[in-house]
């Protein structure tokens, strides 16, 4: 069923009877061709790009809970293309292009929303290090522009110019930056890969993965075991636990990050604003609620919840940069599960020494924004046993070679920090 | 969340610094090739359960303290002092 | 409408407030919600997406209606609870979510295009053209989203943060959390009670029914007394527990100011964070309305929020009053309102053995479905078990679908609570949260008695675990009722039936979920955002659930339930982040010439945490680069003072330092020898480079390390670090004494002359060479002399114990102001290093390694230190790398900028084309040109190259010569003296 304005207006005249489930649910077959393991946002979009751009449809996606219950559903929505290494620029410049169509791709209103993003800079040094950023942005063919104070004061003229701690130097903006309704991109992709003959098969958990001579043969399951040529596991935090199942460890550790919604308001933030000494970032939803987060919790934690003291020093940042968001009413305080890497960038990758099995991991706190590119690359990948260009940097083996390290915040080898 | 320190007693978190997995006790020789070096600083097990972490008590007594954890409930089931452990590691390797 | 005598509120109190501007009077004890009912005030609010017209819906801080906007000006607070907020003189309260006006909305149209707004319309529509999304569609939701609003303006009230500490937290002062908290009172543990209300005892003060022989409300009264009296109970009013954290840390919200009108210095709210060795949560349950069509008019409440008006406010809020529900407990509403003389319509019972009424009709195995009255209810329509439909006229409904337990806290740490087949609704997992018991209502145990004695007995049980003996408490005797109920979720009917009220979430928009295969609950919330409202689903939760377990052929236990998460009330952003807000966000570090350099004038920038100066403007001088220049030349020229206090310094000392530094380092320290000073440079473990400064050996035992401003709290954490961690069995220890010495840089050609006239020894170049440190005595002051240089100068950096830092600064400026020299601050200061080659953090930003700054030979072949068999990877070293180089212009374009980055002459300016970029830049007066340090592919073997420089941002483009990184004297003759 295509939608439409006029549909919903159709149906809307009818009673609403109309409408029909957005995905078909599917019990497992014995055999697929591929099997992806994880029905988050990344492994949605990687059975929708292997639909869609190989021709491969005798997949399926097994997912432990729900559909898009993971980061995908927990997170700030934030939709940007703003890194600077060689590696991050073209892959996350790459994934922003496809945002810009998704709506008619997927022909499902994923609200991307591209108001802007503008990251605060409070000091010489940083300005340069933000006037790096923005220049390898232009030369990627995306766009910034560096503000100055008064810059800054014109599109967000709330913020404390005057008080707050770390005065306000500037800012790099992102005007294709944005947000989008997070939800929605896994429903579309969802909707889009079941139309396409994916199977999207919930409450399935994957306990094993056999492998005989160095070579997958499929997937154990709550639901049974189930053959397959290939198979992709594509489970953000949960990675370790499944790469475990093929005798793997990866270099990544599993760690909480905490994200807040207040009460819906009028519109009072156009933008998407970052505060980098203060380590919080805030934008406003369609529905009204201020949608922010700040940093990890910073210890390693599957709890899917956090404690006070980031939660308390998230607010002081946002109360220093703008305090007349202080009686906005936090609703709601969430965590996710971040899959973090020791320089900060992700790994779409084969999974060396084991014939079909692959990797798609290590997106720390930004997967959101890579959901389409991931899901391109991952596919590519998959298909062609290459690594798309654009992710041909994203290797398992960087760490141990140290070639192609894609450390954007500089902070080394320390997974918590990135 | 509270963490007990083991010279000062318990403590709230904000008091501690986190730094990863306890496993960094236990570096490798320097000839000890590249796949020891990279699961050392790289690679982890990355429990979902009882896990070993290093924490620093930095607002504190400034001790490293091994801490025994559960990484689903955050439930704190034993904390020691890192040079304690480090050398029971260095003795259980001679 | 008020009945006289009625009530606890102060009849003989009346305050004054206003609500739309009108003026109405209340009495001292109300709540906004009390006194617009007691004014016969109905209509109270709009919904959010259709506009509807909406009143108060129940007497506690789950209301999920009567939102109003309290203030106006920066105080402005959107969305309060009317139910919650306590009237004082002068407060004025404002609808919201309304234009023009609260009775004539014209976003009201929207209930009439009802059918196309239905759950997750705009996922299917507003795609086309794709340019009207940003441009028209989204601007529109936008601005009709939303429901109270902001001020705009900075806020300008004082919140403030506490931490707490107990044996036993109480949770809920009604019957179970006031017989807990006496229970562990009396025996003598630090209890604390906290309680969301004014007034403490729960139901107690709602109910009519007696307590040990008197009225309820006066034995919770004289209960708080005693606890009260006791010096280890803190009794809490309007205080909400907002979250359960680990190992027994609780966030609590008190309202601290929010019912007076004069603050009095007292803050507006305060955030505490309890620590609680024991918690006991009796947080009681709340009232579920039922989803019938037209459900949500205004005078349409629950039957226990009727009880409440009625009995503690005296408010009768209606004349003719219907009750409709699925339970006995409801009947309650009845026969309070029959004694108190309001006139009771009907009470209409699902149930076909519901009981009797005493002086009220009871219409058995009835079910209301319908209701008139656009803003205010005028009547209801029910239909009884034969399928006829009669009409009774009524301008107040107490319904009642049962009670759910307040079991949001138990589910805080992921715990999910179990379906309760006798209640029809969830109870807390017991063990959910460590060290946590639920009781009473809270717990499904809905009679007095059971709170009473399920209080009591887990009050017991933690002192037990604490080891703290108690007597049993006497159990008062009270009310014991059977709860009796049959499940009645939705009334089947045409017309929409609302779940949640604030979300405006029906029945219909439930099953349309199901039916487009959002079946899972997650799936179905996040679809028609059902729970997500600001009462987070307490009053609608388990009944959407419940049809949603309908629409798809389950039962509810195995559709299972959304999660609860903290906060339990909305907590403003001020309250969580109190203290934070202009300079409160983190600390402000001052060094000990602070003063002097802010009444010279000097801007004072941020560095990390500390000031520095930037510049020292003299007499004339009207931008920052002519007070530069100055200070450069007058470095090169005579000698200049500025402070170094903020760089890390971290004294050292042991038998095994000097092997402890040799492994920390990447070069070796165990042959410096004592009296001299080494530059030494940190690496990683991964390779990369951490820091750099330098070290001095005062003796055989003892170093001082410093290290970079940024890196301070960041080596010392390392040092320990490597020593605990990794060889505690070396003898050395570490402590950092950044604060406890002042330290000032004296360079330039006249340093040492000036430093001979205030230093008691004589110094020159055989006592004190080039990288010579030693003590130095200064008016009496034992210091420390180091001869160092950061500015390529004859330099020295003199130290003494922070509490003189201020007089030898101003010593020091005398001194050299006399010689022609004086000041200088961060600007000079860079310029002098860059002119020098000299890196900061701005070059080893961390992903640099040993080789990119041509380093490499430093990382020692003969021992074994921290990162360097890591940096021996083959990805951190070589040509591919980029490498530290300088630049000079050459072209007319004579400017470089920082952030710009480096192409081959002619190549087009793109990322694969990319070959490097500029960290610093300054204009250099003493070579009277633009420099730059940059990275740069294969750098070092390129130097005399030309390399074209782009700043994409700023619009320069720059021609450049590659060259060696130090611009200024290679040689080194300078420093030497």
């Amino acid at each position: 069923m295509r939608f439409s304005g006029l549909r919903v207006l159709k149906e809307g005249l009818s009673g609403n009877k109309g409408w029909q489930a957005h995905w078909r649910d599917a019990q497992p077959k014995p055999a697929y061709d591929m099997i992806i393991i994880g029905g988050g946002g990344h492994g949605l979009s990687t059975a929708y790009y292997l639909a869609r751009n190989h021709g491969i449809t005798n997949i399926a996606v097994l997912e432990k809970g729900y559909l898009g219950g993971g980061n995908v559903g927990r997170n700030t929505t934030i939709v940007r293309a703003n890194y600077f290494l060689p590696g991050n620029s073209e892959f996350y410049s790459h994934s922003l292009k496809l945002w810009e169509g998704l709506e008619e791709e997927l022909n499902y209103n994923v609200m991307h929303s591209q108001r802007g993003l503008i990251n605060l800079f409070h000091s010489d040094g940083q300005r340069d290090a933000f006037a790096r950023r923005g220049n390898a942005m232009v030369n990627q063919g995306d766009d910034a522009i560096l503000l100055d104070k008064a810059g800054v004061r014109k599109h967000l003229p709330y913020l404390d110019f005057e008080q707050a701690r770390f005065p306000i130097y500037g800012g790099l903006y992102h005007p294709r930056g944005g947000t989008a309704r997070h939800d929605a991109v896994a429903w579309g992709y969802a909707r889009g890969a079941s139309e396409r003959g994916v199977d999207l098969i919930q409450n399935c958990e994957v306990t094993g993965i056999d492998i005989e001579g160095g070579v997958v043969k499929g997937v154990r399951t709550t639901k049974g075991p189930i053959k397959a040529g290939k198979v992709g596991i594509v489970v953000a935090g949960r990675s370790g636990q499944v790469a475990a199942m093929a005798g793997r460890s990866l270099p990544v550790e599993s760690h909480i990050l905490q994200a807040f919604v207040t009460e819906g308001l009028k519109p009072v933030i156009d933008h998407v604003v970052s505060f980098g000494m203060g380590h919080f970032y805030i934008s406003q939803s369609d529905k009204g609620g201020l949608v922010f987060g700040g940093d990890l919790d910073f210890y390693a934690s599957y709890a899917s919840r956090g404690n006070l003291p980031m939660v308390e020093h998230v607010m002081e940042a946002g109360m220093t940069l703008m305090p007349m968001i202080g009686k906005a009413k936090i609703l709601r305080s969430w965590g996710g599960i971040m899959d973090m890497t020791p320089d900060g960038s992700p790994i779409i990758d084969k999974m060396d020494g084991i014939e079909g099995l692959y990797i798609d991991c290590g997106w720390n706190y930004g997967g959101f924004k890579a959901v389409p590119a991931s899901g391109w690359c991952m596919a590519h990948l998959m298909a062609t046993n290459t690594p798309h260009e654009v992710a041909e940097k994203f290797r398992l083996d960087r760490f141990r070679t140290g070639i192609n390290i894609m450390d954007e915040e500089g902070t080394g080898s320390q997974h918590n920090l990135h | 969340m509270r963490i007990k320190c083991p010279l000062c007693g318990e403590r709230d978190r904000r008091e501690f610094y986190y730094v990863g997995d306890a496993v960094l006790l236990e570096r490798p020789d320097p000839e000890a090739g590249d796949h020891a070096w990279d699961t050392y600083l790289h690679l982890r097990d990355n429990p979902a359960g009882v896990t070993r972490d290093l924490w620093y008590h930095e607002a504190g007594c400034a001790a490293w303290v091994v801490v025994t954890r559960n990484t689903v409930t955050h439930e704190v089931l034993k904390t020691e002092l890192a040079e304690k452990r480090r050398r029971k590691l260095v003795e259980g390797a001679s | 409408m008020r009945i006289a005598g009625k009530g606890l509120v102060d009849h003989g109190t009346p305050v004054r407030f206003s609500f739309d501007g009108r003026q109405l009077e209340g009495f001292q004890g109300d709540t906004l919600a009390s006194a617009l009912l007691a004014n016969d005030v109905k209509l109270v609010a709009r919904s959010f997406k259709y506009h509807r017209p909406r009143g108060i819906m129940g007497a506690g801080s789950e209301e999920s209606s009567a939102l109003v906007t309290i203030g106006s000006g920066a105080t402005q607070d959107p969305n309060v609870r009317a139910t919650v907020q306590e009237i004082y003189d002068g407060l004025a309260a404002h609808s919201q979510n309304c234009w023009p006006s609260l009775n004539y909305d014209l976003l009201s149209v929207n209930d009439l295009f009802a059918p196309f707004l239905g759950a997750g319309f705009y996922y299917k529509t507003f795609m086309w053209p794709k340019v009207f999304w940003e441009k028209l569609y989204e601007p529109v939701i936008r601005r009709s989203a939303g429901i109270g609003a902001l001020s705009g303006k900075a806020n300008a009230e004082y919140y403030e943060k506490a931490f707490a500490f107990c044996d036993l937290l109480v949770i809920g002062a009604g019957p179970a959390g006031l017989m807990a908290a006496l229970t562990a009172g009396r025996a003598g543990a630090d209890v604390i009670l906290c309680d969301e209300d004014s007034l403490l005892g729960g139901r107690l003060n709602g109910e009519t029914f007696e307590v040990g022989g008197m009225a309820g409300s006066d034995w919770a009264a004289e209960t708080v007394r005693e606890l009260e009296s006791l010096p280890n109970v803190r009794v809490m009013p309007r205080t909400s527990v907002t979250g359960a954290y680990d190992q027994g840390t609780y966030g609590a919200l008190e309202r601290v100011s929010h019912h007076v009108a004069a603050r009095e210095g007292r803050p507006l709210e305060c955030f505490w964070r309890i620590v609680a060795k024991r918690a006991v949560l009796a947080a009681g349950a709340i009232e579920r309305p039922v989803a019938f069509p037209n459900n949500d008019r205004p005078g349409i409440m629950t039957a226990s929020a009727v009880r409440t008006y009625l009995n503690r406010y005296g408010v009768a809020p209606g004349q003719r009053v219907t009750i409709f529900a699925n339970n006995d407990d409801a009947h309650r509403t009845a026969r309070d309102l029959v004694d108190a003389g309001v006139h009771v319509a009907a009470v209409i019972d699902s149930r076909a053995e519901a009981p009797e009424g005493a002086g009220y009709e009871v219409i058995k195995g009835a079910e209301v479905c319908g209701s008139e009255g656009r803003k205010g209810l005028e009547a209801v329509s029910y239909r009884r078990a034969d399928g006829s439909v009669d009409k009774v006229q009524t301008d107040c409904l107490a319904m009642s679908g049962g009670w759910n337990p307040t079991v949001h806290l138990t589910c805080h740490m992921n715990g999910r609570p179990n379906w309760h087949g006798g209640i029809h609704s969830f109870v807390p997992v017991p063990g959910a949260i460590p060290g946590l018991e639920a009781v009473g209502a809270c717990n499904g145990a809905f009679s007095t008695h059971r709170a009473f004695v399920e209080g009591a007995e887990a009050a017991l049980r933690a002192l037990g675990d604490l080891g703290v003996k108690a007597k049993k408490s006497v159990v008062p005797e009270s009310e014991d009722s059977p709860y009796r109920i049959e499940p009645l979720w939705a009334v089947a009917g045409k017309g929409r039936a609302w779940l949640d009220f604030q979300n405006d979430v029906t029945v219909k928009d439930v099953q349309g979920a199901a039916q487009e295969n959002f079946r899972s609950v997650e799936h179905m919330k996040r679809y028609t955002t059902q729970g997500m409202a600001p009462d987070q689903g307490k009053n609608s939760n388990v009944a959407a659930l419940a049809v949603l377990a309908d629409a798809t052929g389950r039962g509810i236990e195995e559709t299972g339930t959304t999660t609860f998460r903290p906060p339990f009330v909305p907590v403003a952003i001020a309250a969580f982040g109190a203290g934070g807000q202009g300079t409160g966000f983190a600390p402000q570090r001052h060094t000990t010439s602070h003063a002097e350099s802010v009444r010279r004038g000097a801007p004072m920038i941020e560095a990390g945490l500390w000031y520095r100066p930037s510049y020292f403007p003299a007499t004339g001088e009207r931008t920052w680069r002519q007070s530069c220049d100055r200070e450069v030349n007058m470095v090169r020229g005579t000698v200049g003072v500025c402070d170094v206090s903020t760089l890390g310094k971290i004294d050292i000392q042991g038998k095994d330092a000097g092997q402890f530094l040799d492994f920390v380092y990447a070069n070796t320290f165990s042959t410096l020898k004592p009296g001299k000073v080494r530059y030494g440079l940190m690496l990683r473990e991964d390779g990369f480079v951490m820091d750099d400064g330098t070290t001095a050996r005062i003796a055989e035992d003892h170093f001082v390390m410093t290290t970079t401003t940024a890196a301070a709290g960041q080596v010392m954490r390392h040092l320990e670090y490597v020593h605990q961690c990794l060889c505690p069995d070396l003898d050395v220890a570490m402590i950092s004494v950044t604060e406890q010495w002042a330290q000032f840089a004296v360079a330039g050609p006249k340093s040492r002359d000036l430093l001979n006239g205030i230093v008691a020894e004589e110094i020159d170049n055989e006592s004190f060479p080039f990288m010579g440190c030693g003590p130095a005595t200064i008016g009496g002051v034992a210091g420390r002399l180091f001869r160092i240089s950061f500015s390529g100068e004859h330099a020295y950096e003199i130290a003494v114990p922070a509490r003189y830092g201020e007089s030898l600064f101003k010593l020091l400026l005398e001194r050299a102001e006399a010689m022609g020299g004086g000041a200088y601050g961060m600007e000079a200061l860079n310029v002098l290093r860059i002119e020098k080659g000299f890196i900061t953090h701005a070059e080893i930003h961390g992903r640099v390694t040993a080789d990119d700054i041509g380093m490499g030979r430093l990382v020692s072949a003969k021992k074994d230190c921290i990162g360097k068999t890591m940096s021996e990877r083959p990805g951190l070293s070589g040509e591919e790398r980029e490498q530290l180089v300088g630049l000079m212009p050459v072209g007319v374009v004579k400017q470089i900028t920082a952030g710009a980055h480096l192409f081959e002459p002619g190549a087009e300016p793109v990322r694969s084309n990319a070959q490097g970029y500029v960290t610093s830049v300054c204009f250099s007066p003493t070579l009277e040109t633009s420099l730059g340090l940059a990275f740069l592919r294969n750098g070092r073997a390129r130097h005399g190259e030309e390399i074209t420089m782009v700043d994409h941002l700023r619009g320069v483009t720059t021609r450049c010569k590659v060259c060696d990184p130090v611009f200024l004297d290679p040689e080194g003759g300078r420093v030497r003296g």
